[in-house]
């Protein structure tokens, strides 16, 4: 079973560098040396705060956009090209596949951050021309940042299993936004009364909690972040990426391919 | 059972009881994060900045930033704390982003002016507050009354609030009240029944629960005060009489200098104390009252709003 999901997954990264989804780097690159050079000759004393504010929100987005984009195609695309009959023709099972394909997106989603983060660290290293303890904490916020890929992909997939690639596209779309604003979601639904309140509430956790993973800011003032978040969080981003997957397999499971 | 049917079971039961630990999760997280989102503010408190980080969705951004503040003022208020420090900071981004939301300058002023625990104890920032919204909706007359309110309530400055009661008068559709209070400001500001009249004004300008609760309670306190004062100055006038304090409120009644037991505004009979002193039953009931306390008597750190009548 293992292997089989890994032989997909494996398969899901080979086509993501061969589709040049890791020419977004170069992007990245660019943008974080510009800063880097631009922002000392333009500001004061805010060279750190920029680079860190810039490359990590940089990372996030350009993650984000990757796997709404590549993760919408997963399913739908095996299907309008038929490749998926010649995938589930083998011993392979459907939630196998499901699964697979979400390490395989998850795991480029990893390595496209490691390197953005070195070039983050790099950048970083230009302004200061040294590290900082602070710094340990923009590790901290790629950590985070990597779980927001985990449920963005897995979200991304669970449209995908039943939707259209454009509708998918939205759906995970808006819920990244309105998972940015989760908690104030939740701080209007403790505003409201009655029936309303528990509709309310109901929404409120079940979108996803993006927000308490975002510490982009607070790294940047070099603010630590706490150990305690730091589990939770870890934990809170695999129990919401599996009931997505889960989520993903039922539907799937359950879906005629004729 | 079918090897389909086992992996539906077992992804559903598997789906369920990760959406409950998600819950459960989630709740720890926030308690670790209480106030994040505000904190976060702070990073950011350029209004003119956030304004264009908005790219043009300023109307919306000034909704979160308004439901912020009264998140804030409410968490804070329920805590009986005695410091306020993000609420002008956030009451000062949405009016930027949204300079004609009216309600974020009354409420907000509201929230601003008063003395902790009740309000963040800052007039002044409350006034610029309601200053900027005239600006920006010079037709408001509320806002007026607003900015004459707190220059009467908080800072007496009788002069101040009469000028701001005579623009608002001013205003195309205000309120008549408005010229009268400019004019009881100017004669006789410092009187009992210009306090009375300011508060019965606001009590019947606003249809919120909170602040008429809170303008209810100034009046329930004016009329406290006033009986106060009036049952003190006849217990002095019978001690002129008869040589001593009297007892009981029936000796007074046997003097012929009153009749009947007076009552606060709850019903409660007032209590003669030793002395020819006055008191009520239950100050807590009274947050306001300047008169008729216990001697030494410490009012609660929340203050008791009952409800409006």
């Amino acid at each position: 079973m293992s292997a089989r999901v890994t032989h997909i997954a494996a398969n899901i990264f080979r086509e993501a560098v061969r589709d040049r989804v890791l020419y977004n780097l170069i992007a990245f690159a660019v943008l974080m040396s510009g800063a880097a050079i631009l922002v000392g000759q333009i500001s004061i004393d805010i060279e750190r705060l920029v680079v860190v504010n810039l490359g990590l929100t940089a990372v996030s987005l350009f993650g984000v956009v990757i796997a709404i984009f590549i993760g919408i195609g997963l399913v739908s695309k095996e299907i309008e090209k038929r490749t998926l009959y010649t995938v589930l023709s083998r011993p392979v099972q459907r939630w196998e596949f499901i699964i697979g394909k979400f390490f395989g997106l998850a795991g480029t989603l990893v390595v496209n951050t490691f390197f953005m983060a070195i070039g983050v660290f790099g950048a970083l290293l230009y302004v200061s021309r040294h590290f900082q303890k602070a710094d340990g904490w923009v590790l901290v916020a790629l950590y985070f940042i990597v779980l927001q890929f985990v449920i963005i992909t897995a979200l991304a997939l669970l449209f995908s299993s039943f939707s259209s690639p454009l509708l998918s596209a939205v759906f995970a779309f808006s819920l990244f936004v309105i998972g940015s604003f989760a908690e104030d979601l939740r701080g209007f639904a403790g505003m409201t009364q009655g029936i309303t309140r528990w509709l309310a509430t109901g929404a409120a956790y079940l979108v996803p909690n993006l927000s308490a993973l975002n510490v982009i800011t607070s790294v940047a003032h070099g603010q630590p972040v706490p150990g305690h978040l730091i589990l939770l969080n870890t934990a809170y981003a695999l129990v919401y990426a599996t009931v997505a997957l889960c989520g993903a397999v039922l539907v799937f499971e359950r879906r005629n391919l004729k | 059972m079918r090897a389909s049917r086992k992996i539906t079971v077992l992804f559903s039961l598997l789906m369920v009881g990760c959406m409950v630990a998600s819950v459960f999760l989630l709740q720890r997280v926030d308690q670790l994060r209480t106030g994040a989102t505000l904190q976060e503010v702070l990073y950011i408190s350029s209004p003119k900045l956030l304004k264009r980080l908005s790219l043009g969705y300023s109307g919306l951004l000034a909704d979160i930033y308004w439901t912020r503040a009264v998140q804030y003022f409410g968490s804070k208020h329920n805590q009986g704390a005695q410091s306020y420090d993000l609420l002008a900071p956030l009451l000062e981004i949405t009016t930027a982003l949204d300079p004609q939301l009216v309600v974020a300058y009354q409420y907000g002023a509201s929230f601003l002016a008063p003395k902790p625990p009740n309000g963040a104890g800052m007039p002044q920032r409350a006034i610029d507050l309601v200053e900027f919204g005239i600006q920006h909706n010079p037709d408001e007359w509320r806002l007026y009354y607003d900015d004459g309110f707190i220059h009467y309530t908080e800072l007496k400055d009788y002069a101040g609030a009469a000028d701001a009661f005579a623009r608002g008068s001013r205003v195309p559709n205000a309120h008549p009240f408005l010229k009268l209070l400019a004019a009881r400001m100017a004669e006789q500001a410092g009187s009992l029944e210009t306090a009375r009249m300011m508060w019965t004004a606001a009590y019947q300008t606003t249809t919120d629960k909170a602040i008429r609760a809170n303008a209810m309670a100034h009046l329930r306190a004016l009329q406290v005060n006033e009986d106060v004062t009036a049952l003190e100055a006849l217990a002095a006038r019978y001690k002129e009489k008869t040589g001593q304090f009297p007892a009981r409120f029936s000796d007074l009644e046997t003097a012929g200098l009153m009749r009947g037991v007076p009552l606060d505004p709850f019903g409660h009979p007032y209590k003669l104390m030793p002395g020819g002193r006055v008191e009520v039953q239950s100050p807590d009931d009274f947050p306001f009252i300047e008169k008729g306390t216990p001697p030494g008597y410490k009012p609660p750190a929340m203050p008791k709003f009952l409800p409006t009548d």
